[in-house]
């Protein structure tokens, strides 16, 4: 029928015409002359001459790049940066598991369990991670010998080792801030949850880990995976308690071989492709869990490309969906 | 005479300042349908949660099945009870609530097979078998697998009415278990608590449903301002209220 209206339209009546055409065709698009961004030109030249001028002015440093090169996969730097990793990885697993019990003990009924954690986390926040780890190297000062009667005794300088110092101050450190994510994630999920479980007769404990903590885990993880990317920069802290990551590590190579800032290159560019590569999982993680809560999809980094190409060129561009 | 299932003996609640309930008493015998109704704010759904202890009276006995809720008697003195314990009294006790509150990270037959896993200690297969029946019965069997977010919200409540039947209760509270619902959706709710009223479970049943408590209850009390204004036969005190606070009401909702 309708394409017997569009053959022969002068025939039809002229509504019908009409309707069957706003029917089968698409709506032309507008044509226009686009705004001309003259700033967006303008900024982008100073940005790329200031760039030239840094480059510049870095070729004609006394650097050798040559050191920068070679140094890079040298093997004391490569196991810097592994130490690194796993001082990162283990400090977050057991921040992460005392978080997560401080935040329970955080929010329970009971006034001193609530207290204590209150005092934890007030203290933990309270003092630089920088000093903790120095507390924790010099613990043996005030303690010689760590004593816990009829469990354990041995000098604390055997106890404290540069890695136990390094894991201590990071996780305890890291548990505090936890301990605040988590609270926000538990306090997040719906008092009916809790009101529909007890009614089911569950225990307030077995309510907080078959029903609370499942559904606060949606609002813990975006920011936990924050949180790990933060603690592979603050890792290097532990420079200071001579653990041998990937700081301490670089540095050594750089104080006998004089090539101190070729050093810091090398152990900037390592630290800068573990966040870039951990960024990136991150926020693949963010977009999963914002799922069913936001309307439309953050867009994905090449998604934002294409779209920001598009606005500088002026070009109209097609709409991107996630 | 056999004990009633639901006995209140002046009944106070207050939160802070504002005094809730003012003195409820009532009985509700076994294997009775009874209705609770009234204006919003008169303290209806707070009794509803006090029988169930999710919230604590300030004075007067409550009593389910004989049991004073939440607390134990020894000679003249009353003991809280623990956690622990409030919790296996409300085994007993199943409640639907007006906004469903299903597990939203668990599967239909999942929210059934949960509190018998968890609060029984229950064999899986067994708790499965009882769940999949239930969902059937419900009218939902084939949703079995679905995410409350994929259902409908009488869908829904037709999951959490079985959800709270899968502990085998002796006595069901129903919190307005249709008012969140499209209109569309409320009849096929009604059909499920019609049917739990037919094979003779007790319900105490807060509503606005004025048919369902018409052709379903056998007593119906209408609540004001925290007191009992009215009660009766449903079929008597919806057609011929005594009281003029009851009669307003009526004239607003019918």
């Amino acid at each position: 029928m309708t394409d017997k209206f569009d053959k022969t339209p002068a025939a039809s009546p002229a509504g019908q015409v009409s309707v069957s055409k706003a029917a089968t065709t698409a709506p032309e698009n507008i044509k226009a002359i686009p705004v001309r961004h003259v700033g967006r030109w303008i900024s982008g030249a100073v940005v790329i001459g200031l760039l030239v001028a840094l480059g510049y002015a870095f070729s004609q440093g006394n650097i050798q790049w040559q050191a920068v090169g070679d140094k890079l996969f040298d093997e004391n730097v490569v196991a810097g940066a592994g130490r690194t990793l796993l001082i990162s990885v283990l400090a977050m697993v057991l921040g992460v598991i005392l978080g997560v019990v401080l935040a329970v003990m955080r929010l329970s009924k009971n006034p001193v369990t609530s207290w204590v954690a209150w005092l934890y986390i007030w203290f933990f926040r309270g003092t630089p991670v920088y000093v903790q780890l120095l507390l924790w190297f010099n613990l043996a000062l005030i303690f010689p010998v760590l004593n816990i009667p009829f469990i354990y005794k041995d000098e604390m300088t055997d106890v404290m080792t540069p890695f136990m110092c390094a894991l201590l101050g990071l996780a305890l450190n890291e548990a505090a801030y936890m301990a605040e994510i988590c609270r926000a994630g538990i306090q997040s999920v719906d008092e009916g949850q809790t009101e529909a479980s007890h009614a089911l007769g569950m225990t307030q404990a077995k309510t907080m880990r078959r029903v609370v903590l499942p559904q606060a885990l949606r609002v813990i993880i975006p920011p936990t995976g924050n949180e790990f990317i933060n603690m592979l920069k603050t890792s290097s802290l532990v420079y200071a308690v001579t653990y041998n990551e990937l700081l301490r590590s670089t540095s050594q190579i750089g104080s006998t071989s004089y090539a101190v800032m070729e050093m810091l290159f090398v152990a900037s560019i390592w630290y800068i492709v573990m966040t870039s590569v951990f960024s990136v999982g991150q926020y693949y993680l963010e977009r999963r869990y914002a799922r069913g809560s936001l309307r439309s999809l953050p867009l994905t980094p090449w998604q934002r490309v294409k779209v920001n190409l598009a606005a500088f060129s002026n070009r109209p561009s097609g709409g991107v969906s996630a | 005479m056999t004990t009633p299932m639901v006995k209140a003996e002046g009944v106070h609640k207050s939160f802070g300042a504002a005094h809730i309930l003012k003195g409820i008493d009532l009985e509700v015998a076994p294997r009775e349908v009874f209705c609770l109704i009234g204006p919003s704010g008169s303290g209806k759904s707070t009794f509803l949660r006090c029988i169930n202890h999710l919230e604590k009276i300030n004075a007067g006995r409550l009593s389910v099945d004989g049991e004073l809720v939440g607390y134990r008697q020894k000679g003249d003195r009353l003991y809280e009870l623990k956690d622990s314990e409030v919790a296996l009294q409300r085994r007993d006790i199943g409640m639907v609530f007006q906004r469903f509150n299903l597990f939203p990270h668990m599967t239909a037959l999942e929210n059934v097979m949960e509190a018998p896993i968890q609060v029984k200690g229950e064999a899986k297969a067994v708790a499965r078998a009882r769940a999949e029946k239930l969902l059937d019965r419900v009218g939902l069997g084939d949703k079995a697998k679905n995410y409350p977010s994929q259902l409908s919200g009488g869908q829904q409540q037709r999951v959490a009415i079985a959800r709270a039947l899968a502990m085998e209760p002796k006595l069901m509270l129903f919190d307005e278990p249709t008012s969140a619902l499209d209109p569309e959706l409320v009849g096929d709710v009604l059909d499920v608590m019609r049917g739990l009223a037919e094979d003779g479970m007790t319900m105490i049943v807060v509503t606005h449903e004025m048919g369902f408590a018409r052709e379903v209850g056998d007593a119906l009390v209408f609540m004001d301002d925290g007191v009992v204004v009215e009660s009766g036969h449903p079929r008597e005190v919806l057609t011929n209220p005594q009281h003029d606070r009851t009669k307003s009401f009526l004239s607003k909702v019918l």
